[in-house]
């Protein structure tokens, strides 16, 4: 509920679950399950990737791996091999200014 | 305390100076501040056991009396895993021995990114010790249309609470009048369950929303450089262009200024030797002290240039966008982009090389890119490879003017350093520093103007970081290799090198290596060489009593007479990886903290360079016949 306050925007109909990896740049989601040990987890909410936010795929690095996610205040770079580890709920495909 | 000439101990304890911990997340610019409020007055020291490094300094409150702020590890949680946590939450907790229980906390946010830092600021209050609250970046909150309401923030946080930019220096007076304040400990309105970071999270928002709290939006300016920088084709352009701008600075700016001074240094020695009358406390004084003294300080160059140079990527974040471009490359090794220009510059000299590790902000991976720089061929290689290459390689050109077999020689031992390197790093990740456990996260700080104040700061920080706690190891070694060529007395004068003690370590090792092709007078100089590797060629010079500078060829002719080709061809490997550097030694037992990492890495290296020395001389025997 409160997270419907933070994304003031309207949210389109959940689509399709899937990792976060698998997102195109340019796509939101919403951050959901983190499969991993949850030491590593705890890290990564700590930095600003917690279930329930939204987070925006940036930015690909030349090569494609690693790339940038936006959650929030925060840009974080991960590889392939930790962001497909998180499920996401896809939420929209780019929109203008984004 | 003048005015108080009769004070007694209980109100000499009264009046003790206060300790204050200084506490935010990485990226927070807690050190900015850190810097901001004592300038030049703090020193740097390492916590018992552990690689973590403090900054301890000294300011005013407003009242006039004297406070120590201690800055903590950047540390996102107080979840005691990781070292840097460990070392936070055993300060806040008054369970460190040299520093005590804080009287207060100066926990510093990013007013950017509150959303996540307000998790931190949760835990940090629930400690229960007296905290101000910093809201740090205020004028990019404002610059990027953010907002926050303080005295909200503050009500519910029970803590007072700050709007500052270190930067510009707005609001430190709070920092001043707090600090002089006999503030009590916070009383929050709400506090979450601490040990959820969901549902702190969850809390943060609450508090957030309630404070009015509106995120800036991110730079355009950040989202513009990006967009070059990380371009499928400028970017790696780019990269490229700022890794030869940075090699070219320490090797064809540092090395110069090095060899200049050293020079400096030199012919300052042989004017203070005129001063003195011939004999021991000559020797000692010039060959021993200033030598040492000199051996330390040519260092200083290169340390400055490339921190100057990683500082200004760093605070301009450009650092963060290199490390994901080598990101891939460095990924097949088990190392992560942030490793690069440390090895980069391990080309240069392995000592600041190591000392850049400190931008990795994985242990794990720091300590293998430390392992490994010693493996890339330093330019105090290169006039030993000269050297033997020159006495048993004639030169014939093998690509027309463009390649010579010398040149391709000396390739060759490039190409050896390296793909030891590249061995070593596979080894490490599947042995004891295994990279699976710690994939690699990087937060991207937005584009910021690097600050000459803040560039100036840390230079005078890490000179006087590797002048006091390595400078004294290299002293200490420079020492007592003076002492091994300058005893025992013969009638009060030194021996020649020949009688002294070294020769006879030298003429004890023989047996050692002997399967090497070695004689003692190879082993006096791989000996004297751990001074600096080039000191080899000096020492065999003085054994063969041949001056090295001016006579090349007479020592390359005794060099020939004394090593077989394949011999020569085992010393060139073995100085390729032995880890013949007392400076480099000194450097990763300062930066790691204690003896245990230079003592594994000493031993590696030792054995690698004998067992391959071995293999290269036996294998070119056979060769050769």
């Amino acid at each position: 509920m409160i997270f419907n306050f933070i994304f003031g925007r309207k949210q389109k109909p959940q689509r399709e679950a899937s990792a976060l990896a698998d997102l195109e740049v340019g796509d939101h989601a919403i951050v959901g399950e983190m499969k991993m040990a949850p030491s590593l987890a705890e890290h990564l909410m700590n930095l600003g990737l917690v279930p329930g936010l939204e987070v925006t795929v940036a930015r690909a690095c030349p090569g494609g791996d690693p790339r940038i996610y936006r959650v929030e205040g925060t840009e974080i770079a991960m590889r392939r091999d930790l962001s497909s580890r998180i499920q996401v709920q896809l939420v929209g495909a780019p929109a203008f200014g984004d | 305390m003048t005015c108080h000439p009769v004070a007694r101990p209980e109100e000499e304890a009264a009046t003790a100076v206060r300790t204050v911990a200084v506490v935010g997340p990485p990226n927070s610019g807690k050190t900015t501040l850190f810097n901001r409020l004592t300038g030049l007055r703090q020193r740097v020291g390492n916590f018992p056991g552990v690689t973590v490094e403090h900054h301890i300094g000294y300011i005013r409150d407003a009242a006039g009396d004297e406070v120590r702020l201690v800055d903590l590890p950047g540390v996102y949680s107080l979840n005691p895993k990781s070292e840097d946590e460990r070392v936070a939450v055993d300060v806040l907790h008054g369970q460190m021995a040299d520093i005590g229980q804080p009287d207060a906390v100066l926990l510093v946010l990013n007013s950017n990114n509150l959303g996540s830092h307000l998790v931190l600021a949760a835990r940090v209050i629930a400690l229960g010790v007296p905290t101000l609250v910093l809201l740090n970046m205020a004028d990019e909150l404002r610059e990027q249309g953010g907002h926050i309401d303080v005295l909200s923030l503050a009500k519910q946080l029970g803590t007072p609470v700050a709007l500052v930019s270190a930067v510009t220096g707005e609001g430190l007076f709070a920092v001043r009048n707090f600090l002089s304040s006999t503030a009590p400990a916070p009383e929050p309105l709400e506090l979450p369950v601490v040990g959820n970071t969901r549902i702190t999270r969850e809390w943060a928002t609450r508090v957030g929303e309630k404070a009015k709290y509106r995120r800036p939006a991110t730079p355009v300016w950040t989202r513009r450089l990006d967009a070059i920088f990380l371009h499928r084709i400028w970017g790696p352009v780019i990269f490229a262009a700022v890794v030869i701008a940075v090699f070219q600075t320490i090797f064809a700016v540092g090395q110069p200024l090095s060899n200049l001074l050293q020079r400096a240094l030199d012919s300052t020695g042989v004017r203070l030797g005129s001063v003195l009358s011939d004999g021991y406390l000559r020797s000692l004084v010039i060959n021993g002290v200033w030598k040492g003294t000199g051996s330390v300080l040519v260092f200083l160059p290169q340390i400055l240039l490339l921190f100057l140079v990683i500082g200004i990527l760093e605070d301009s974040g450009y650092l963060a966008r290199a490390a994901i471009i080598a990101d891939k490359t460095m990924s097949r090794v088990g190392l992560n982009g942030k490793s690069f220009i440390p090895l980069l510059s391990a080309y240069a000299c392995a000592v600041p090389a190591i000392m850049a590790t400190r931008t990795i902000e994985s242990k794990r991976d720091r300590i293998a890119t430390i392992l490994i720089a010693p493996f890339m061929t330093c330019s105090a290689r290169l006039p030993v490879y000269t050297m033997v290459i020159a006495a048993f390689l004639p030169n014939r050109p093998l690509l027309g003017p463009f390649l010579g077999t010398r040149a391709l020689a000396m390739l060759g031992l490039y190409v050896l350093g390296f793909l030891m390197a590249v061995t070593t790093a596979k080894l490490l990740n599947s042995t004891i520093l295994r990279s699976k456990d710690t994939p690699f996260v990087l937060e991207m700080p937005p584009y910021r103007w690097p600050r000459p104040v803040s560039l100036g700061l840390r230079l005078v920080d890490r000179g006087k970081a590797f002048l006091y706690r390595a400078g004294t190891v290299i002293m200490l070694v420079s020492l007592l290799l003076w002492a091994a060529t300058n005893f025992p007395m013969h009638n009060g004068q030194p021996p020649a090198v020949q009688d002294s003690v070294v020769a006879s370590v030298g003429h004890s090792i023989e047996p050692v290596i002997r399967p090497l092709g070695f004689d003692w007078k190879i082993g006096v100089g791989l000996l004297t060489s751990i001074a600096a590797r080039e000191v080899i060629i000096a020492t065999l010079g003085t054994l063969h009593g041949v001056d090295p500078e001016s006579h090349a060829a007479d020592l390359q002719a005794a060099l020939r007479h004394e090593l077989s080709p394949a011999a020569a061809v085992a010393l060139l490997v073995f100085f390729a990886f032995a880890m013949q550097c007392m400076s480099t030694i000194a450097v990763v037992r300062r930066e790691t903290n204690g003896w245990k990492w230079p003592a594994i890495q000493f031993t590696y290296m030792t054995l690698v360079a004998y067992i391959s020395a071995y293999a290269a001389y036996h294998v070119t025997e056979r060769i050769i016949g």
